[in-house]
């Protein structure tokens, strides 16, 4: 048996990942988180008369440290296993990322333990998020000015 | 010919440590067990050193060896072998620090068993172990980041086995072992192990039987190491449309430790699987007089994996006889 044979082999037996169900839960939950937050935020915006824009920047900065805190109380990730991308996807996923890092490296002290590893899943984000804000700003300013 | 015939090589004892998840599956009853992963230290890589010790202090105070110990064989599966290392810094013996991925022990148990064979020495301790999360961080995500995994995916056992080969005689006889060679089918996929490995599990095996002018049906159970329920699959396809072996007398250890409820994926992998199931599952049940043991390593490291190179595999096989 040759490699392409084995393959062919390998890939006849090996289960298929079933994407449109995963597709679904992540489309749920990650409308349900959504639908939560935009909950928080209207509640915020009736009891502080806060503007709109500042309500959001509130309610981020909740979602972000509960999913921190989920993480550090070591329950965040079985969720994220079973939900997949409905909990990845939004700004939860991003500070579990951060958290986790920082939680892992810490045995290994402040600047090669945490500082050194603490984007390092992050870091892709953030990098091309910057790159492709970047190359979007440029075609927005050629097509309008 | 890289198949070896043993006569007066024994194994004379056995200790395993389970951890919290692998001490409620399949298998209920080992020596010790953990109720959590730290084992009363501060970090993992501490209570992977300390189960190592254990297991060894055990085995040595078992067995009254003393200064009996010849040889401490051993690996792991961790940076520059650091687990193992650490761990043995305790005892005052010769050692050799070894690696092949998950098939570390069987390679322990050749080359102890090699040199007892030689009369150069009379008693070697071999020792494994695998930590999960130690494992999580080494060639996978950070230990708290709950990446969704594909379900091909092996999850490493936690746990430490080490056992003392002899030249005093017992119950169980290491009959005969062949090396493996690497193998390298071209696959690339880190989270399926069970495809990188089969290759040189099934290479091993036929080494193993042409040289030794044996076949499949005369072992009672051939037990491979973690191929996992994916893999084990692909081993026995291989078999069958390369090399027309219909195989029955099959176990794959990586489905004998875990239940399916415990959503471990593809079942269990890392160097202490086909230890712990020999030790406390199938050498517990008489049934089995002949038994083959390949355990399959999968060659890689993260950075390897990163940069898209395909993973090399190794296989070594050791047939024992159960005796009386």
């Amino acid at each position: 048996m040759n490699k392409d044979e084995y393959n062919k082999l390998v890939k006849r037996l090996t289960p298929k990942e079933n994407k449109s169900k995963n597709a679904l839960v992540a489309f749920l939950v990650g409308g349900f988180i959504g639908f939560l937050a935009e909950v928080f935020a209207t509640i915020v915006m009736e009891f502080t008369g806060l503007s709109r824009v500042d309500a959001y920047l509130v309610t981020c900065l909740v979602v972000i440290f509960l999913s921190c805190l989920f993480t550090a109380l070591g329950f965040f990730d079985n969720w994220v296993t079973k939900v997949k991308m409905g909990i990845i996807l939004p700004t939860t996923g991003f500070a579990h990322s951060i958290m986790s890092a920082g939680l892992d490296y810490k045995k290994d002290g402040f600047i090669t333990g945490i500082g050194a590893n603490f984007f390092k899943l992050a870091g892709s984000v953030i990098l091309y998020g910057m790159v492709s804000a970047f190359l979007f700003a440029i075609i927005g300013v050629i097509l309008y000015g | 010919m890289a198949s070896i015939k043993f006569n007066n090589v024994y194994i004379k004892d056995a200790f395993t440590i389970a951890g919290p998840l692998e001490s409620e599956g399949q298998i209920r009853k080992f020596d010790l067990t953990m109720d959590d992963y730290y084992y009363g230290e501060k970090s993992f890589i501490d209570a992977e050193v300390k189960m190592q010790k254990v297991v060894m202090d055990n085995l040595l105070y078992r067995n009254k060896l003393g200064k009996k110990i010849d040889l401490i064989l051993g690996g792991d599966l961790s940076n520059q072998l650091g687990i193992t290392s650490y761990a043995v810094r305790n005892f005052s013996y010769p050692f050799f620090g070894i690696y092949s991925a998950c098939a570390t022990f069987l390679e322990s148990m050749i080359i102890g068993g090699h040199f007892i064979e030689m009369n150069t020495i009379k008693n070697a301790l071999m020792i494994t172990s695998s930590h999960n999360l130690n494992a999580e961080r080494q060639f996978r995500f950070p230990i708290e980041y709950g990446a969704p995994r594909a379900s091909t995916t092996t999850f490493t056992a936690t746990g430490a086995v080490g056992a003392i080969l002899s030249n005093e005689k017992s119950n169980i006889k290491v009959e005969s072992a062949t090396i493996g060679k690497i193998e390298d089918y071209n696959q690339k996929d880190a989270t399926h192990m069970g495809a990188v490995m089969t290759p040189a599990a099934v290479s091993v095996l036929i080494d193993h039987l042409h040289d030794l002018k044996r076949t499949v049906d005369d072992y009672d159970l051939i037990v491979t190491g973690d191929l996992g329920s994916v893999g084990k699959d692909i081993f026995r396809e291989f078999l069958k449309v390369n090399y027309g072996i219909k195989i029955k007398n099959h176990m794959d250890a990586g489905c004998e430790i875990f239940l399916k409820s415990q959503e471990v994926y593809s079942g269990s992998s890392g160097p202490v699987t086909l230890p712990m199931v020999l030790f406390n599952k199938i050498l517990k049940n008489k049934k089995y007089k002949k038994i083959l043991l390949i355990a399959t390593g999968s060659l890689h490291s993260k950075d390897t994996t990163n940069q898209k190179k395909s993973i090399p595999s190794i296989a070594h096989a050791v047939s024992l006889e159960v005796l009386s």
